[in-house]
């Protein structure tokens, strides 16, 4: 494996016990070892972030997952601790805050809501783009390549073989995805599982 | 035989230092293998000891006398305000009682009955020595037995004092002169010496207070610990020595001296300072009663002696078996109460030795009687055994409930917790809150019982055994919470655990950062400090009174305690050399230095920058100025 491959996920979960999809995940995340898994959760219960520590992993990884779930609108709120407490200045952006730069990050996001209900005329008036806005623009300044995020709609009534359909794609996306890095930032898709279909139709 | 001092003083420590241990080894007390130790170099035996074993008793009775000073130590005037009703309550109803039925015992058996009452004054007393270093071996000392027992003994203690003052007034030819005669006053009239031992006591308040204070400032400020040591040990023979003078019981006397000085700064110096000489000289005391027991007046009358060993322990037994009962104890507590305070205690040699000195008791009875106190000494730690191996398993609080309990939940997280006082048992209901139900292990009778009614699996006995490990199969369980509030006794734990459990995860709680090396050595991972959470928790909270936001503070109490574990592991290995070495006070403030200094690295100052919008602007502005 190059330097260069290395993944990060950040999970933040903050009831994972109840939550069969984001155990499935975690499962299939910590069987790759090519992987380093990062509970923020379990990690930093006090919410007391050891900034040097999260740095170092940063630096070291050229893939960051953002994985949480989304609780109105947004991220759980120790994902928005890690965003304020890590993200330095003079490291992450402003003078001299180059330490990302380059650098691919990727939301990946379970929600209740169907993909309907985020539309301009569903229930939420909005999609989800635009309810990620912050997340995207804090991936601009920091120099990093927002890619476009990887979503599960209706946790509640998806099929479980619609399910398994998209975590399989997802996860064969990952074991290789500097391969399709290239295409996927060239390609126009609002959203990662759009593009993993789109490819797989092909 | 040589008897020379150097050779005395080989016999002594070579057979403490071989039989304490394998007294300790096999499960009895110390004091019982000091005891045997005594009759084994005694005259009867092995003759190494000869019949200066008497001499050596005497000077040995100094251990009694520091030990009551300690004891004065512990307990400030407050406490003792606080006991006062056990004290007079437990000790009035035990030393009456006994006194009592003694008397008309002795009276049956045609004793004259001035002789008669000094007799059974003299044998109402108990061990403090001995009761007081069994209780505190098998960690009962906070139990209601230990409690009570320490309140008879001190009101025993103080009955000395007016016991002393009316042994004279007994006599039957007043002016007789006395041969060995040591006090002052011995020859005034029984009122003056009475008034004389009051004075003492008043004199001896007065001199704590207004010299003694002052004297040891002088001191401490010379900065030399032997100094210290020097004028502890010149307070204690010169208090001990005082009272001699007026006829009193040295041991009273210093230990009014520890109550006055307990409540100064120097307490625990004093205490640190005192307690190797004490431990000493109480180990040779039992040593010097093995060997003064005079096995020729046993074999001329064995009959006699016998059956007065036998009637004293149980009129003792008795009373205290009804003064439990008075006084509401469970049956387990009564048991441990009544068998530790059955027998005759160091006081009774004093007063036998005076009542003698004044003609109350000739000579022969004297050393008769003399006997018969040393062997109920010795019975003590046979009959606490007893009870342990014998009565408690089928009266008692048994060790494994018989019922089984209530609902067991699922085995595969079996959690023991040794200790449920205020710390594990705050561990054990945030378990149950959680639906996990915790193995506990205590020693306190009383609260296995309220425990076992509330539907807890509760395992009786000292956690240190082995065989209630295994009884409350620590080879299934997972985790080890040791929650025991003596430390050594918690460190003992660790250690029989570690040794015979490999496989358990150990969480200690541990005392203090001193506690907590030990622990690290002994190779514990999870050690939870008991002055660390709860001391950081109230600065938070001072940080907040004094105008600090409540997250802020938070986050510095996060920091600090953050710190001070990766300082303590830092600390603890560049303490290796002093291993195996007890601190002294001194030492620990060297120690508190050394931390103190460390914190100066710790950069709390510094705020999170991220939030700090004057840390941004400045960011900014001098990135513009730069270019």
């Amino acid at each position: 494996m190059r330097a260069n491959d290395n993944v990060l996920i950040l999970f933040a979960h903050p009831l994972l016990e109840k939550s069969k999809i984001n155990k499935f995940f975690v499962r299939k995340y910590q069987q790759r070892s090519t992987l380093k898994f990062h509970d923020l959760y379990e990690e930093y219960p006090e919410f007391n972030i050891n900034i040097p520590y999260e740095k170092a992993l940063l630096e070291e990884s050229s893939l960051i997952i953002w994985h949480h779930p989304l609780y109105w609108y947004s991220s759980p709120p120790l994902l928005k601790q890690w965003i304020d407490m890590v993200l330095e200045v003079g490291w992450a952006y402003g003078p001299n805050g180059n330490a990302l730069k380059g650098k691919h990050i990727l939301q990946v996001i379970t929600t209740g809501g169907s993909e309907q209900a985020y539309q301009v005329d569903g229930n939420n008036r909005f999609t989800i783009r635009e309810f990620l806005r912050p997340f995207e623009q804090t991936a601009y300044l920091c120099n990093m390549n927002y890619l476009p995020p990887f979503v599960i709609h209706g946790t509640h009534r998806i099929s479980q073989a619609n399910l398994d359909q998209n975590i399989e794609q997802f996860f064969t996306f990952l074991d290789n995805w500097q391969e399709s890095i290239d295409s996927l930032l060239a390609s126009s898709h609002n959203y990662l599982h759009e593009y993993l279909q789109h490819k797989n139709n092909r | 035989m040589n008897t020379s001092f150097l050779f005395q003083a080989l016999v002594f420590m070579g057979a403490a230092i071989l039989l304490v241990p394998i007294a300790k080894k096999i499960g009895l007390s110390s004091v019982l293998g000091y005891l045997v130790a005594g009759v084994l170099i005694g005259p009867f035996i092995l003759g190494f000891v000869g019949k200066n074993g008497q001499d050596i008793m005497h000077a040995a009775e100094f251990g009694v006398v520091m030990m009551l000073f300690l004891i004065g130590l512990e307990l400030n005037p407050h406490k003792f305000w606080e006991m006062r009703k056990a004290i007079v309550g437990l000790g009035s109803i035990q030393l009456i009682g006994t006194t009592l039925l003694l008397f008309i015992l002795f009276l049956l058996l045609q004793w004259d009955w001035r002789m008669a009452l000094a007799v059974s004054l003299a044998f109402s007393m108990s061990s403090t020595a001995i009761v007081l270093q069994t209780l505190k071996e098998k960690n009962l000392s906070q139990s209601v037995s230990g409690e009570a027992s320490f309140a008879v003994l001190l009101f025993q203690d103080i009955a000395v004092i007016p016991i002393l003052a009316i042994l004279p007034l007994l006599e039957t030819q007043p002016n007789i002169a006395t041969n060995n005669q040591s006090s002052l006053f011995a020859d005034q009239p029984a009122w003056i010496q009475a008034i004389s031992v009051l004075g003492a006591v008043a004199f001896i308040l007065f001199i704590g207070k207004f010299l003694v204070v002052p004297l040891l400032r002088f001191v401490s400020k010379t900065h030399m610990r032997e100094l210290f040591v020097a004028s502890a040990l010149f307070l204690v023979v010169g208090v001990a020595t005082l009272m001699q003078a007026v006829g009193l019981s040295p041991a009273l006397g210093t230990f009014i001296a520890g109550v006055v000085l307990a409540n100064t700064e120097f307490r625990h110096q004093l205490e640190s300072d005192i307690e190797p000489f004490k431990g000493l000289l109480l180990g040779l005391f039992f040593m010097s009663v093995g060997a003064t027991i005079d096995f020729t007046q046993i074999s001329q009358d064995p009959l006699m002696i016998a059956s007065l060993v036998g009637l004293v322990l149980s009129i003792k037994f008795v009373v205290l078996m009804i003064v439990g009962r008075v006084f509401k104890m469970s049956s387990d507590q009564k048991f441990i109460f009544s068998f530790g305070l059955s027998q005759v205690g160091e006081f009774a040699f004093v007063l036998l030795s005076f009542s003698n000195q004044i003609q109350l008791i000739d000579e022969t009875w004297t050393a008769k009687l003399m006997a018969v106190v040393a062997i109920t000494m010795a019975s003590t730690p046979l009959f606490i055994l007893i009870n342990e191996k014998v009565i408690e398993p089928y009266w008692g609080v048994k060790t494994i409930d018989d019922k089984p309990p209530h609902d067991t939940i699922d085995t595969h997280y079996k959690v023991i917790i040794a200790g449920f006082g205020h710390f594990g048992s705050t561990i054990g209901r945030f378990l149950r809150a959680n639906n996990i139900q915790a193995t506990i292990l205590d020693n306190d009778s009383d609260r296995v019982n309220l425990l076992r009614k509330m539907g807890f699996e509760v395992y009786y006995g000292d956690a240190t055994r082995l065989d209630l490990l295994e009884a409350a199969k620590a080879s299934e369980a997972t985790l080890l919470i040791a929650a025991i509030d003596p430390p050594e006794a918690n460190q003992e734990l660790i250690e029989v655990a570690r040794k015979h459990f490999p496989h358990l995860t150990i969480m200690a709680r541990s005392r203090n950062r001193f506690d907590a090396y030990e622990m690290m050595d002994m190779g514990v991972k999870h050690i939870y400090r008991e002055t660390l959470y709860t001391a950081v928790h109230l600065g938070i909270d001072a940080l907040v009174q004094l105008g600090f936001r409540k997250y802020t503070a938070t986050r510095q109490g996060q920091k600090f305690i953050q710190f001070d574990e990766s300082a303590l592991e830092k600390l603890a290995k560049s303490r290796h050399d002093m291993k195996d070495y007890v601190l002294s006070v001194k030492e620990q403030i060297q120690w508190q230095e050394q931390i103190l200094q460390n914190d100066l690295k710790l950069a709390l100052g510094q705020t999170d920058i991220s939030w700090d919008s004057e840390y941004l602007r400045q960011t900014f502005t001098q990135n513009q100025s730069e270019s």
